[in-house]
């Protein structure tokens, strides 16, 4: 915050150093394997603010989305930069994956992980994970093998991973599919404290409750199209278009 | 049946030669493993990872590689370490260095290849998250060999194996001087040649033994990490 800031022609807001990943911009953004399009030309752009939630039926390419947001995949089609930048080396943001895939370490091991890659100092790093295992609950866990923690655990324990990069974007890929309530409950809270510190939350659902929960505004994608994008209270209540009110009555959309 | 009682009384006595034979086995074998290792497990864990033309040529020479006949490195290796070989100035023929790099050419190529089909599996499941966490090509190599841990063991055992096991490499570089460079395998061989067979069969089955409590522990030792770290 503070940093000098410099307006670019046209697109917006340009964050000038420190290294930034916000705006994130996608250009005309298409994936296609073979034949199929995943995607089709989506145009989208991320700034600081509430947390965005990003819903639509399976397969609708919400996880395509968010590969491509994270730099996991390339488009076949279009831009996307971060910051200004299109190099997709994830400087500033984090991903969730639905199943996270634990290291074979303990949970604090786990969280000194992402901050030795992150590029934390050493001498900062186990403070720092203590810390960031307060933050999601998992104190008392620290040295448990993470492989062995719970579902809700694990999900917990990725999220400490992911926050241990300082992001400014966050990625989240379902990331309450296979969890029960409570465990459930825990990941949201965990992500409204980091949406409430400043970090811009982007997280794929298909749980219109949670969408009510945390939704600040709603991006909404059916066939590989963004179809829709409004604040979530307006999208919840008058969704404009036809696929967003099959998709809210609980139709099949195809 | 005296040729037993007689092998059993051996190993029962503790015999000094017989211990000295036992010893320089396993301290060339596993000296063989740690430096295969140092060599075969980066070598493994980089063709993983790294993708180029004729890689596919060089995981099925590597794959080949696992069953090099003893007898050839140690001739090859012979006429390097001979006298009037390229590296014959080192004067480390018919020494237990020139075994222990004899059975290291032999097993890099097991330890290599099991690395490398290890790492590849473990890979496909780490890549998003690696990815995702920004880890750079050497930060990739030594996650995925740590986590890779306890199932490189097997890669090590089967390198360990296949070196306490060979008996044509070190004969031809070693020499099988007695008190020098002479290891249970070449005891063996030499011994059923001149019909001493009680001491033959002495040591064949010390051999037996320690490859048999070596796997045992290998194998604890596997089963208790799978219960610990999950």
């Amino acid at each position: 915050m503070g940093h000098a800031r410099l307006v670019a022609a046209g697109d917006g807001v340009t964050m000038r150093a420190p290294i930034s990943d916000l705006p994130m911009v996608l250009e005309d953004v298409s994936l296609r394997r073979g034949a199929a399009a995943i995607l089709d030309r989506i145009s989208l752009t991320i700034t600081p603010g509430p947390p965005t939630l990003l819903i639509g039926p399976n397969g609708s390419g919400k996880t395509s989305l968010l590969r491509l947001c994270m730099g996991l995949v390339t488009p076949t089609g279009g831009r996307i930069s971060w910051g200004g930048r299109s190099d997709p080396a994830p400087t500033r943001r984090a991903f969730v994956f639905q199943r996270p895939v634990m290291l074979r370490r303990t949970a604090a091991a786990n969280v000194t992980y992402a901050l030795a890659q992150a590029g934390a100092p050493h001498a900062q790093r186990t403070g720092r994970a203590a810390a960031l295992l307060e933050r999601v609950g998992l104190a008392d866990l620290a040295h448990r093998p993470a492989r062995l923690l719970s579902g809700g655990e694990q999900q917990r324990l990725a999220l400490a991973r992911a926050l241990a990069r300082d992001p400014e974007l966050l990625l989240l890929d379902e990331p309450t599919a296979n969890l029960d309530p409570a465990a459930t409950r825990a990941v949201e809270e965990i992500v409204t404290s980091a949406a409430q510190s400043g970090i811009k939350i982007v997280m794929a659902s298909h749980d219109l409750g949670q969408v009510r929960r945390l939704a600040g505004e709603v991006v909404f994608l059916a066939r590989g199209t963004l179809c829709e994008r409004a604040r979530a209270s307006e999208f919840l209540d008058h969704p404009a278009t036809p696929e967003a009110q099959a998709f809210l009555r609980g139709d099949l959309v195809i | 049946m005296p040729d037993h009682l007689s092998a059993l009384q051996l190993i029962l006595s503790g015999d000094p030669a017989l211990l000295a034979i036992v010893r320089l086995s396993l301290g060339v074998s596993l000296a063989a493993v740690a430096l295969a290792s140092a060599i075969g497990m980066p070598l493994g864990a980089l063709l993983a990872l790294t993708h180029f033309r004729g890689r596919a040529v060089l995981v099925v020479l590597l794959n080949a590689m696992m069953g090099l006949p003893p007898v050839v490195v140690g001739l090859a290796l012979y006429l390097l370490l001979s006298r009037a070989g390229p590296l014959g100035e080192l004067g480390i023929l018919f020494t237990p260095t020139a075994m222990v790099i004899a059975q290291t050419v032999l097993i890099v190529p097991i330890i290599a290849a099991l690395t490398r089909q290890t790492v590849e599996d473990l890979w496909v499941e780490y890549h998003d998250e690696l990815r995702a966490m920004n880890v750079g090509a050497l930060g990739r190599m030594t996650t995925l060999l740590w986590d890779a841990r306890f199932s490189l063991l097997t890669a090590l055992l089967a390198g360990f194996g296949r070196a306490a096991a060979e008996v044509g490499a070190v004969m031809i570089v070693g020499g099988n001087i007695a008190g020098f460079t002479r290891t249970m395998t070449t005891t063996v061989a030499l011994e059923t040649s001149k019909g001493n067979l009680p001491l033959a069969m002495g040591v064949g089955a010390i051999l037996i033994v320690i490859v048999l409590a070596i796997n045992a522990a290998a194998w604890g030792t596997r089963v208790w990490s799978q219960r610990v770290t999950g």
